[in-house]
């Protein structure tokens, strides 16, 4: 028999072979979640393969082809053309690109600010909890929307600003919830014993508590990516986030307003897409709960 | 012979909403390099908060240290600060732990706990620390090392767990161990193997114990010198041979009368089954609420340690 693996390193990896087969038996179990997961890697798959999709790549940013502007969908313009003859199809597959980039970075970074934040404020206590804790309650005082659309309107409307703007507006969310996690680990017996031993303060907040708390935040970010998806498309929408010609969804669905009663597909397709996309990441951060929480599992 | 930890006028408080409470009040107490000392009481007696003071592990608030000196080779220890005392911890003073199913972090595999460790308190490399966690692996007894170290704590028993945590406080070379109640929710055959692995170890390794338990039989298969702790101060010092055999204070007799044994017709709780009161009286013996011997005398002045011959030293009255 051939190996394929020396043994050492097969016996190495087994237990993790052993928890991926129970995670991935245990999204099985869960239809709804199973076909949430799949059209998410379809989504990813698409947005990495854009350029190979699109039909019509000329029409992605500039292309302009006024004859054929506003035709209903059709063999040669699946989802039919714009005002200014693009095809919408190969727009909303390159949408599908900048969404998820947009997302994943609004969220990355949201999470780079929050987590640390949150660990070293529940982990330390005293003053330094309370200045975290008050200044995170100024960021959450104001609807997360308003602070993004402020925070644009301030940097000025662009992709990379709204982006940021989510961001900041995002981060207090994941500070309080790791914060809140990190209190009661404080006390545990192990975080005790880790100080016993002689490690330092800073190793036991990043080595011991936030490896202890991330679940739940995994969980939180897989949820908000669908919602920063859909806060970017509305900053968009309002004209403080992507510009014309970006293919972005939220974009296109705002200058398809005024041809909506001629043209329903102009609006129906890009909003179909945030649609698709919002919901299918809520129900993968459901699903992860019920996989990364045994209480919640309901089998 | 030398003294390694000296603790002199000890007052630890607790402030709670009900007002101060004092847990600890040791006038003195020392420990000589090389001894084994244990620390006997029921709960409640402030053995555990005496070894976070000692390793400054107390939650403060709600814990404060009022007033005293701890020395630890002559440095006293309650004037570290916390960069300091973490050079101190692991590598001078460690610590067993009560509960050996929540002293281990569960998100990652033993092995990574004891290597990290390592890296940190002595600087090896990754190789050389797994080489080593191999090896402490081996000298508490625990078979087919590499397995274990690659299971997280959840797949391992009690036992097996109390014995890595035995391996880390043994790790980094400390010269003064606390084990705090280490056979604690254990069942009595893994209790036995435990225990005798630590005293093995003790022998071995010729480290200076504060070993606490709140049986004083078994204390007694550790130790040379055993302090009976009550409410916070020491009621009865001596040989682990005159406070077995002898005990002259009246709580450590109750002590001993409520451990189980066989013949005895009935064990007599009716002591210690008196429940201690709610507050500390002002004045007065702190063990009078509960003794049944007590005079006038017991409720007025508090009686200090005095010596009764040889090494032992009771506080009381009578």
């Amino acid at each position: 028999m051939r190996k394929l693996l020396p043994v050492e390193t097969f016996e190495a990896i087994k237990p993790r072979l052993k928890e991926f087969k129970l995670t991935f038996y245990l999204l099985n179990r869960n239809r709804l979640t199973m076909i949430a997961v799949i059209t998410v890697f379809l989504l990813v798959l698409i947005a990495i393969l854009a350029p190979l999709i699109v039909p019509y790549k000329e029409h992605v940013i500039s292309g302009t082809n006024p004859q054929e502007k506003l035709l209903p969908p059709s063999q040669e313009h699946l989802f039919g053309t714009d005002e200014l003859g693009r095809d919408i199809f190969s727009r909303v597959i390159y949408g599908t690109r900048i969404s998820l980039e947009t997302a994943l970075a609004a969220v990355g970074l949201a999470l780079l600010i929050g987590v640390p934040l949150g660990a070293i404020a529940g982990a330390t206590g005293g003053v330094v909890d309370e200045v975290i804790m008050r200044i995170t309650d100024i960021f959450l005082s104001f609807p997360p929307l308003l602070l993004a659309i402020l925070i644009a309107a301030f940097l000025g409307p662009s992709l990379t600003n709204a982006m940021l703007a989510i961001a900041v507006a995002w981060w207090p969310w994941y500070t309080r919830l790791i914060r809140g996690q990190a209190v009661s680990m404080r006390e545990r017996q192990f975080v005790r014993a880790a100080r016993a031993i002689g490690t330092p303060h800073f190793k036991i907040v990043f080595g011991h508590i936030v490896p202890n708390t991330i679940a739940p935040v995994i969980v939180q970010a897989s949820m908000d990516l669908g919602g920063v998806i859909l806060t970017a498309a509305s900053l968009s929408f309002l004209g403080l986030g992507a510009q014309p010609p970006t293919p972005e969804w939220g974009l296109m669905v705002s200058t398809s307003r005024n041809y909506f009663l001629n043209a329903w597909w102009y609006s129906i397709f890009p909003g179909l897409a945030i649609f698709i996309t919002v919901l299918v990441f809520n129900l993968v951060g459901d699903g992860l709960r019920e996989v990364l929480d045994p209480r919640t599992r309901k089998y | 012979m030398t003294e390694l930890l000296k603790i002199e006028n000890l007052k630890v408080n607790f402030r709670t909403f009900e007002g101060v409470t004092n847990v600890l009040n040791l006038e003195s107490l020392s420990v000589a390099k090389g001894e084994s000392f244990g620390l006997v009481g029921e709960s409640g007696a402030g053995k555990t908060t005496l070894a976070y003071t000692i390793l400054k592990l107390l939650p403060i608030p709600p814990a404060f240290v009022e007033s005293g000196v701890i020395n630890f080779e002559g440095e006293n220890l309650l004037k570290k600060s916390e960069g300091e005392m973490q050079k101190i911890r692991g590598k001078k003073v460690s610590m067993i732990f009560q509960d050996p199913m929540s002293t281990l972090n569960p998100v990652f595999t033993t092995g990574q706990q004891i290597t990290r460790v390592l890296q940190h308190n002595q600087g090896l490399h990754k190789a050389q620390a797994k080489k080593k966690a191999v090896e402490l692996m081996n000298l508490v007894k625990l078979p087919d090392p590499e397995n274990i170290l690659s299971k997280y704590p959840h797949e391992l028993s009690g036992g097996q767990r109390q014995r890595i945590i035995i391996a880390l406080a043994f790790s980094c070379g400390a010269q003064f161990l606390i084990a705090d109640e280490p056979t604690r929710n254990l069942d009595v055959t893994i209790q036995a193997g435990v225990l005798q692995l630590i005293a093995e170890l003790i022998r071995e390794t010729n480290v200076t114990v504060l070993f606490i338990g709140n049986n004083l039989e078994l204390v007694s298969l550790i130790c040379d010198r055993v302090g009976i702790l009550h409410r916070g101060q020491l009621v009865e010092l001596g040989s682990i041979k005159e406070v077995a055999k002898h005990p002259a204070h009246p709580y450590t007799l109750t002590l001993l009368r409520a451990i189980p044994k066989e013949k005895r017709e009935k064990i007599d709780l009716t002591q210690i089954a008196l429940k201690a009161e709610e507050k500390l009286a002002e004045k007065g013996c702190r063990y009078a609420g509960r003794c049944l011997k007590k005079e006038k005398i017991c409720l007025e002045e508090e009686p200090a340690l005095k010596h009764i011959g040889g090494t032992h030293y009771i506080a009381c009255h009578l």
